[in-house]
């Protein structure tokens, strides 16, 4: 296989777009991340779309040509559409590595949009929980707040897990995303707050959920020997894998870590020949403030059960041993589902180029981002190096 | 369905869902479990709101089937 390089990032803003369609969000990213790259969509070999639910949400399907033809792709370029529920974008990207790793293609565009706003709150926990078993969790009444609520009430019963520690993630990724331009909800909140919050599923409120966002990403991948041909400001991709487990979470044995994170990483990290001490920085997927506390673990940042302490102590923020979600994560960026996967990776290239503004780390040589789908059934880890 | 019912068991984890998908708005806020169960595997239950609340640990016992959905009570 030969080393691949990611040669342009393009984002839209995350946010309730009432105005916009999912088409229109997707032209958009992919316009910036083919504008980034200097290249023209007319040399774009192939088009890998993820999108979680648009069918469900907009009634539109067959959304890979549609959305490609209209960014000005070519006609005789293959556009699929990849859906691994949250993970979708990164299923996408790991498909899209592949092809130009293994020499099929050079020049791979991969997408990733979700327009979620126009469904009511219950119709979109519906659409959600279709993510999980429906004829089992799902029949139950579960929602994925209430799948990541009994994933939190397992953590803290074996480890000691507190609310003032999952709330400690939240109040630290509203102060990254209220520095980012595109965050869906740039507002500091306090503890106070957080703990206060409206509760959605015992022991989550509102401020432990992810935003329910508009939103797309876009990534160009090339092979490395190839990415000086073009903007010049390209990453590599070092290491990048993707696993899978039980799609119900009653299907799991233990539920206080997700064996599909552990083994993507892994793998990412003997691909790209690092350990989890040579990670700067990372984007992990805080799609409850749990996943984030939990993710830490088990990608090797924080002692399995001392994810909560690791982040109430501050060793996950901006200034940090180790900083988590500078975007603001799911949690303050906004969570665009099927836009998420492509967007982390957007912003691990923003932080290696050291273009990330009032976030930008210190450190920024090598990034990490974990794109997970459902409660753990499709993990998608990705690390990427300064050229 | 013909199969039989689940037996008794015990709560692995718990939750009280405040915000419900559509087909359960009328409901909320209800308690949803994951019973450990003593013939073995688990199971996703709702628990009756009448049991009163149950906790990681407490053992329950099925009470019945509601639509397919397995409904526990304190035991």
């Amino acid at each position: 296989m030969r080393p691949v390089a990611v040669i342009g990032v393009g984002k839209t803003a995350f946010g309730a777009f009432a105005d916009r369609d999912l088409r229109s969000l997707a032209v958009e990213a992919i316009g910036h991340a083919l504008a980034d790259a200097s290249l023209p969509p007319s040399m774009v070999e192939a088009f890998y779309l993820g999108n979680f639910a648009g069918p469900s949400f907009t009634g539109q399907n067959h959304l890979a040509p549609y959305v490609g033809l209209a960014a000005g792709l070519s006609p005789g370029i293959p556009c699929t559409r990849f859906e691994d529920a949250c993970a979708s974008s990164g299923a996408a990207l790991f498909h899209a590595w592949q092809a130009v790793a293994n020499g099929v293609y050079d020049l791979v565009l991969v997408g990733g949009v979700e327009k979620m706003t126009s469904q009511t709150t219950p119709k979109v926990a519906e659409i959600l929980a279709g993510a999980g078993d429906m004829a089992g969790e799902g029949k139950a009444g579960a929602t994925f707040p209430a799948l990541f609520a009994m994933i939190a009430r397992r953590h803290m019963h074996q480890f000691g897990t507190t609310r003032e520690q999952l709330a400690a993630v939240a109040v630290k990724n509203h102060a990254n995303g209220a520095l980012n331009p595109l965050a869906h909800m740039r507002k500091n909140i306090t503890l106070e707050q957080a703990l206060a919050g409206k509760p959605v599923a015992e022991p989550l409120t509102v401020y432990d959920c992810s935003l329910v966002s508009d939103g797309a990403a876009a990534v160009v991948l090339a092979p490395l020997s190839r990415a000086h041909e073009f903007s010049g400001r390209f990453a590599r991709i070092l290491g990048i894998a993707q696993t899978s487990d039980h799609v119900a979470l009653d299907a799991k044995t233990d539920i206080t870590t997700f064996q599909a994170v552990r083994v993507a990483g892994e793998k990412a990290y003997r691909m790209s020949g690092l350990s989890a001490a040579e990670i700067d920085f990372a984007e992990l997927h805080d799609c409850f403030t749990i996943a984030e506390v939990i993710a830490s673990e088990d990608l090797g940042f924080a002692r399995r059960g001392e994810g909560g302490p690791f982040a109430a102590a501050g060793c996950s923020a901006i200034n940090g041993r180790i900083p988590i979600n500078t975007s603001g994560g799911l949690k303050s960026k906004g969570h665009p589902v099927g836009a998420t996967g492509a967007g982390q990776v957007c912003d691990i290239v923003m932080q290696l180029r050291g273009e990330a503004g009032q976030r930008q780390v210190r450190r920024h040589r090598v990034g990490l981002a974990q794109n997970l789908g459902g409660s753990g059934a499709t993990c998608v880890v990705t690390i990427l190096g300064a050229p | 369905m013909g199969q039989a019912n689940p037996g008794n068991g015990t709560v692995y984890t718990e939750t009280i869902v405040f915000a419900a998908p559509e087909q359960y708005v009328d409901d909320a806020p209800y308690q949803l479990a994951i019973i450990d169960l003593e013939e073995g595997g688990r199971l996703n239950a709702r628990i009756l709101p009448e049991s009163g609340r149950v906790q990681i640990g407490d053992r329950v016992v099925f009470v019945e089937l509601r639509n397919g959905v397995a409904f526990y009570a304190r035991g």
